[in-house]
């Protein structure tokens, strides 16, 4: 499988009936392809839409319905549209279940680094540091290296994004939780060993008693 | 009271120097007649736009800014306007980013007579240098104050004479706020009705804040 979609899967397990979530570009995106049977939940935009739906059909494109990439979507039955001060109450005042980004950098402090690289052409922060501070959970979901390199740190050396908001990590190697105690390997990707993980890690990994194999479906 | 007018007219009112807050997400929302007619037809320079995005490379406030004309941008994620991110590499005063909802909580604030106000986004972070923190409950915020300009340019999807706006969508993002927070607001409709035509329930943004309605090439 590739490592994307097992990362997605991985990830669509933590969503709960009911939830309001807010996905990044990216691989978080296809998060939504693997939401559970049973399972339902409201995508929200930034820019003012809760309720949104697959990419616009060809030759159905509408370009005052658009996805926060730019591109045009459709939204499902019940969805509803609104301004981006409202957009941001609804982000920042906490009514955002699960927000799902990615990282550059997280640290074992919850700390996220995931707009700037120093010394790089900036994009801006964009919706990023209001949807991490006002989710009540943040899960990044992200490659676990970048050219063999870790991103997971004892404390990150780029700009934040937010101090302290990582609540969890899923990456194609396991699914880390982060503590007051630390980083906690709560779950190993299958043919694994902790020694795998921790050599990938530029943070100590905190080794639980259950750990358990992620148990992704083919 | 007559508010129907041309982009010509209606961007004369931008003189040097000013404030121009535009309205649109990326392609939605973006009021290009209005930013088409100032790119052709007006030559106000030293502007300061406000924008989330500042539009696509594709799009007119790339040319408007191809001609050196603005010399300040204050907004969120400008990875869209490859000229916009020289402006930052070039000049780091030039071009100041806030969190998105920041920005518009700024902009909400301009328009509704509040000075400022104390947000948790950005504490601990680069956004956080030069601007007062107050903790309260236990929990640290900054002081971010309010922003407005002299015109703002926004988009509608039908605009009735009086002013009244339906903005359809996902269109409303900034167009709403900013429509608020300016001396002098265009509108640009793509269609335009009689008073009455548009059904009072469905207005986003009451005719009050605008002063003048052009008719989009976008129809």
């Amino acid at each position: 499988m590739d490592t994307k979609e097992f990362i997605a899967k991985r990830v669509a397990q933590e969503l709960k009936d009911g939830d309001v979530v807010n996905l990044g570009i990216g691989l978080p995106t296809l998060v939504a392809n693997y939401v559970p049977e049973g399972i339902e939940i409201t995508l929200q935009a930034e820019h003012g839409i809760l309720g949104t739906g697959p990419a616009a059909k060809p030759g159905e494109e509408d370009y005052e319905l658009i996805n926060a990439g730019g591109f045009p979507i459709t939204v499902l039955p019940g969805a509803s549209f609104f301004d981006s001060a409202t957009s941001f109450a609804i982000i920042r005042g906490g009514h955002v279940d699960v927000t799902i980004l990615g990282a550059l950098q997280v640290d074992a402090k919850g700390n996220l680094a995931n707009w700037m690289v120093p010394g790089k052409r900036v994009p801006g922060m964009g919706g990023a540091m209001d949807l991490v501070v006002g989710a009540k959970k943040v899960i990044v979901a992200m490659e676990h290296t970048v050219k063999g390199e870790p991103k997971i740190f004892e404390s990150c050396t780029y700009p934040l994004t937010a101090v302290g908001v990582v609540n969890q990590i899923i990456t194609e190697m396991g699914v880390m939780d982060i503590t007051a105690d630390g980083i906690v390997l709560a779950e190993i990707a299958p043919g694994l060993t902790v020694d795998d993980v921790q050599a990938a890690t530029g943070a100590k990994l905190i080794i639980p008693d259950d750990m358990k194999v992620m148990n992704i479906q083919e | 009271m007559n508010k129907i007018t041309t982009a010509e007219e209606a961007v004369k009112n931008v003189k040097d120097g000013d404030v121009l807050l535009v309205g649109g997400f990326l392609i939605a929302g973006s009021p290009e007649t209005l930013i088409k007619a100032l790119l052709e037809t007006s030559t106000a320079k030293d502007l300061t736009v406000v924008s989330n995005d500042t539009g696509m490379a594709h799009m007119n406030m790339n040319k408007v800014m191809q001609q050196g004309r603005v010399v300040k941008v204050h907004g969120s994620y400008i990875g869209g306007n490859p000229l916009t991110g020289q402006m930052l590499i070039d000049d780091p005063e030039s071009v100041t980013l806030y969190p998105q909802g920041t920005l518009a909580e700024k902009i909400r604030c301009g328009g509704a007579g509040i000075a400022g106000f104390y947000t948790p986004v950005g504490v601990g972070t680069i956004i956080e240098n030069g601007k007062e923190k107050r903790v309260f409950d236990g929990r640290e915020y900054l002081l971010e104050t309010a922003l407005r300009g002299n015109i703002a340019f926004v988009k509608a999807t039908v605009a009735d004479k009086a002013g009244n706006l339906f903005m359809r969508g996902s269109s409303k993002n900034f167009g709403v706020i900013m429509a608020r927070a300016a001396d002098y607001v265009i509108a640009e409709a793509r269609k335009i009705v009689e008073v009455g035509e548009l059904d009072s329930e469905l207005v986003t943004v009451p005719g009050i804040f605008i002063d003048a309605i052009v008719q989009s090439e976008d129809v």
